[in-house]
């Protein structure tokens, strides 16, 4: 058969898988073809199971080790057949979770924790890339059969050409149909119904050969039966530890192979599809199975030697002259290795852009606003690791030279990802199981897997030297990586298989045992473990009212696209009956929306974007009352009657101020009316009483002067104190009004000592000043500040009862700031006065009474407060010390914003 | 001989219209302006009538005259109270201390004088002098 019409039948192949990829995918959108998620399509897509290992490798096996073959489709039967239920709740789990793999499942469950994302996402991407060079290889190795075999002189391709060509159009194909869009339940229609086809054109390559294998080369059933029981494979023997650890270890990587994960868990639409699948994939399995035996019995029958039984699905077609039959047998295996790759890296991309990529952008961009387009970085990611995973597979198979036997390099990969059995069991059964338990178990499990098998299976020579294999590393026998601890003689795999596991699972549980899950992993323990009887238990709910509808809308558009992220606001505002594109964030939107976001970008980051948004990263005490099972509803009761009773007390409390504010604010105005009563009768007695004696009129004349001058005085007095109280009011209301300008400090300060200087004008006074510090221009109220300063020299004047007094006037500027402290140096105000002279009708009644009613220093210190400053009492300064502290510049009137 | 009128009062425009008025009426009157010395004066002095502000520095009015009362030889002595808060509360509590007649500022000349000779028996004292 000529080469080139080899490659032509890939094409055209690949080429009417597109075609029926992108079919199903305009179907779905269309809303029609309801069968595309048929059980039917669900069961055959599980098939990817089936990978070129085991369409060519099979037949090698059973050549090489008879029966043994077997357990890799008995642990999986065993799974479907008899632990459904695991199945069923994973499948639950994930559609709750809106997970989108098998590392956003574990990483969601322990605390949404990133680090084990990676972890298992490192593990998934390092157990996989053998399995990937493997196909790559067997695609290889068939293409080599034909070129070899060709009767036109064909010279055999470049092995690692062909393998580059298959990666590149592999890769191709997958970004093409698994990055298109971003979807929130990361199920890709088009995808898997092209893989449903595939495991039908492989289901019927295979049992082609077989029947041709059976009833043509041999004379049917009893002629096979003869010819086994003839051959070496009747002296196989069953070796039980082998034989169950197989089992096992199949059983497990079914759960755990990313790629099932994909399948079995991510791409299931519908939980009903699982009842089916149970039954139909055992069956599917044991179809691809039958045949096995007989065609490797008859191909060491009628092939030469030296032949590699791995082929032999097409070598035995072929050395019969039957192009068509190899055609399709060769169509079959490229089909087992094509759908296992596309499926194997749509999974690792998912995995490596949702906990490596998205993780780095979200911490490493400047600000925590979402900026720019989320939804094509996602896809760029994860067309990159498409491309990488598929890159690192076709290095490994390069640098492995493609030598090692198929059937070894799966199971080497089965026990990798059989590492993460322990975490992922525990994840949906044990709710004790915590974060650091995973993480150590996880660690241990693949350290021992990578230092036990997978460094050693390039061979002495490779990665370890022959006597490291012998003698163990720096001659450690007991670290011998084939037989630790001292145990030789075991099976190399399933020495590796059973130390890996049971060090994973001790680490796992002594881990989970001695440390205390975090808040977020308890509720998330809880909604894993009880996902049947929880049927509302929401996985963490949000509270309403801390987000803006509007930056999540943003968030959204940006993750999702603008359509779909316009579609899903609306309905969610219709649902609340609101209408038009702005739900109100309920915690039922913002968990909706959580999960919309974590099927793109995982759940992980989505928590941390509404976390962030929200701005609310933790965990609020109603979540933590939730997780508490069994008590929950009585803490949550008695808590409310706490509440209530905290509430209550809360009220009563701010009663009882509000009482004594108001009893106060009475007392004060009694005395304020008190005082201004005898602050008016006061004057006006002596008025009264001269101006009936003048009244009366035999008065001398000199007498009546001099009572007339009284009161002259005491109008005069009358007068400013009205004009005092008016002062006092306006100020007090700010309602004053500034005349802001600026002014020389130094010329105020001269005018206060001018104007005050009739105050007491026979006492002489020392001034000390330090004229260059008061070389200072203001922006201020020049008139309401020199009111300030007059009326703390006069005081001074007044009060100062020193024999030689002395005023010194301090100027200090601090920033923005002034201070003027004015100190005199006679006996002060004492201490016990020091708070209340500030207070109207505050008056020191010991001192001497200059006609003040006592409101001047409360002036002050509203002029000052309106003038965006303070005044107050200097203690300790050898006299009666203020400080006076103002702004350099006022720019507005401090009460403004107030009035 | 005339009566001896003693006035404790620190305003002194109020003190001089009330020496004033009682010197007219033919009163010899003594002023003090401080509550602390009030006391010791009117026991040094021994006036027939005491003129006693609420409101003093040093001491206020009503404990000046409960000491007093509190003597027994200052029991009887008529004392005038003055306030100018003028509130019931005050006029209460000054009675309480003892005080004979409570007068609110500003006041009558009239009235005041009035009450002054009302609190001290007057045998006319401007023209009895004369004869």
């Amino acid at each position: 058969m000529p080469f080139n019409l080899l490659v032509l039948a890939c094409l055209s192949y690949a080429i009417l898988l597109f075609a029926i990829a992108f079919a199903a995918e305009r179907n779905m959108q269309a809303g029609a073809a309801r069968w595309l998620r048929s059980p039917l399509v669900y069961t055959l897509s599980l098939s990817i199971y089936c990978t070129a290992w085991t369409f060519y490798g099979a037949v090698g096996y059973a050549a090489r080790s008879g029966l043994e073959f077997a357990t890799i489709y008995l642990g999986p039967t065993l799974v479907f057949v008899g632990w459904w239920w695991i199945l069923r709740k994973l499948v639950r789990i994930g559609r709750r979770q809106r997970v989108t793999s098998i590392a956003d499942m574990i990483s969601s469950r322990y605390g949404k924790s990133n680090l084990l994302g990676v972890i298992v996402t490192v593990m998934c991407v390092v157990a996989a890339t053998p399995y990937i060079a493997l196909q790559l290889q067997s695609v290889t190795l068939s293409f080599g059969v034909f070129a070899t075999a060709g009767t036109y002189g064909w010279a055999l391709p470049d092995t690692n050409s062909t393998a580059l060509w298959v990666a590149v159009g592999l890769a191709l194909f997958t970004i093409l149909f698994g990055t298109r869009n971003l979807d929130a339940n990361e199920q890709h229609t088009g995808i898997v119904t092209a893989i449903a086809v595939e495991a039908v054109v492989k289901l019927v390559a295979l049992l082609a050969v077989g029947i041709y294998v059976v009833w043509v080369l041999a004379d049917g059933p009893v002629d096979i039966f003869e010819r086994i029981n003839a051959s070496a494979l009747a002296d196989w023997e069953l070796i039980p530890s082998r034989w169950t650890g197989l089992i096992a270890l199949s059983a497990a990587a079914v759960l755990c192979l990313p790629r099932m994960f994909q399948v079995l868990v991510v791409e299931c639409s519908d939980e009903r599809n699982l009842a089916t699948a149970s039954w139909a994939f055992p069956l599917y399995l044991a179809a691809m199975s039958i045949f096995v035996v007989p065609i490797a019995v008859v191909g060491l029958q009628m092939l030469p030697a030296g032949a590699n039984p791995d082929l032999f699905v097409l070598t035995l077609p072929l050395s019969q002259g039957q192009g068509g039959l190899a055609m399709l047998a060769f169509l079959g295996g490229f089909s087992s290795a094509t759908s296992m790759v596309i499926v194997a890296s749509i999974a690792l991309s998912t995995m490596v852009s949702n906990h490596i990529v998205m993780p780095l952008w979200l911490s490493l961009r400047p600000t925590r606003e979402v900026t720019g387009d989320v939804r094509r970085l996602v896809l760029h990611a994860r067309r990159f690791s498409i491309a990488g995973v598929l890159g690192l597979g076709y290095l490994y198979y390069s640098l492995s030279g493609g030598s090692a036997a198929l059937a070894a390099i799966g199971l080497i990969s089965f026990v990798g990802v059989a590492q993460m059995l322990p975490a992922m069991l525990g994840a949906i059964f044990w709710r004790g199981a915590t974060r650091v338990g995973a993480s150590a178990g996880l660690c241990i499990g693949f350290a021992v897997w990578a230092y036990t098998l997978f460094l050693p299976s390039f061979g002495p020579g490779g990665v370890y030297s022959l006597s490291m294999f012998m003698e163990g590393p720096f001659g450690i026998g007991w670290l011998r990586p084939q037989a630790l601890f001292g145990v030789a003689g075991m099976d190399p795999l399933i020495h590796a298989l059973f130390w890996s596991l049971s060090l994973n699972t001790v680490a796992f549980a002594i881990g989970s045992l001695v440390s205390f899950p975090t808040p977020v992993e308890r509720v998330q323990g809880l909604a894993f473990v009880n996902v049947f009887d929880t049927e509302r238990t929401e996985p963490l709910a949000w509270e309403t009212g801390q987000v803006e509808t509007e930056e999540l809308l943003k968030l959204a558009q940006r993750i999702l696209g603008d359509e779909q992220a316009l579609t899903f606001f609306e309905h969610a505002a219709a649902e609340q009956g609101t209408g038009g594109y702005l739900p109100d964030p309920t915690p039922e939107f913002l968990d909706a929306l959580e999960r919309k976001l974590a099927g793109a970008v995982g759940a992980a980051a989505a928590h941390a974007m509404i976390a962030e948004l929200a701005g609310r990263a933790r965990v609020t005490v109603a979540d933590l009352m939730r997780v508490a099972d069994e008590t929950a509803q009585i803490m949550e009761y008695s808590g409310r009657l706490e509440a209530q009773r905290a509430e209550m007390e809360r009220t009563a409390r701010q009663l009882r101020e509000a009482n004594e504010k108001l009893t106060q604010l009475s007392i004060q105005k009694d005395a304020f009316l008190s005082q201004i009563s005898h602050e008016l009768r006061t004057p006006m007695t002596s008025i009264r009483a001269f101006s009936e004696i003048l009244m009366e009129g035999d008065v001398p004349p000199e007498v009546a002067s001099g009572q007339a001058r009284i009161i002259h005085e005491e109008a005069i007095r009358l007068t400013r104190l009205l004009d005092d109280l008016l002062d006092l009011s306006v100020l007090e209301n700010g309602t004053v009004q500034l005349d802001l300008r600026l002014a020389s400090l130094n010329e105020l300060i001269d005018r206060a000592l001018r104007s005050a200087a009739q105050v007491r004008p026979e006492r002489v006074f020392t001034i000390w000043r330090d004229l260059p510090s008061e070389a200072l221009f203001l922006r201020t109220d020049p008139d309401r500040l020199s009111q300030v300063f007059i009326n703390l020299v006069s005081n001074s004047r007044k009060y100062c009862d020193a024999a030689r007094p002395e005023l010194r006037i301090n100027v200090k500027q601090r920033g923005a700031r002034v201070i003027v402290d004015f100190i005199d140096n006679g006996s002060g105000i004492p201490k016990d006065k020091q708070q209340i002279i500030f207070e109207k009708f505050a008056r020191l009644s010991d001192q001497t009474r200059a006609g003040g009613a006592g409101l001047g220093l409360a002036i002050c210190r509203e002029i000052m407060a309106n003038l965006g400053g303070t005044i107050a009492y200097l203690p300790a300064q050898g006299g009666a010390a203020f400080r006076v502290t103002l702004p350099l510049r006022l720019e507005k009137h401090p009460f403004a914003d107030a009035a | 001989m005339a009566h001896h009128a003693m006035l404790i009062e620190d305003e002194p425009h109020i003190t001089e219209a009330i020496r004033f008025l009682l010197s007219r009426d033919g009163w010899q009157v003594s002023a003090l302006r401080d509550g602390g010395e009030a006391e010791a004066a009117v026991r040094a002095a021994r006036p027939d009538l005491l003129i006693l502000d609420l409101m003093l520095p040093g001491r206020s009015g009503l404990e000046i005259l409960s000491a007093l009362r509190a003597d027994a030889e200052f029991a009887a002595l008529p004392v005038m109270m003055l306030t100018a808060k003028g509130q019931g509360r005050d006029r209460e509590a000054a009675e309480r201390a003892g005080a004979n007649l409570f007068m609110a500022k500003p006041f009558s000349n009239a009235e005041f004088v009035a009450a002054a000779r009302s609190l001290v028996p007057v045998t006319d004292p401007a023209s009895g002098g004369g004869a």
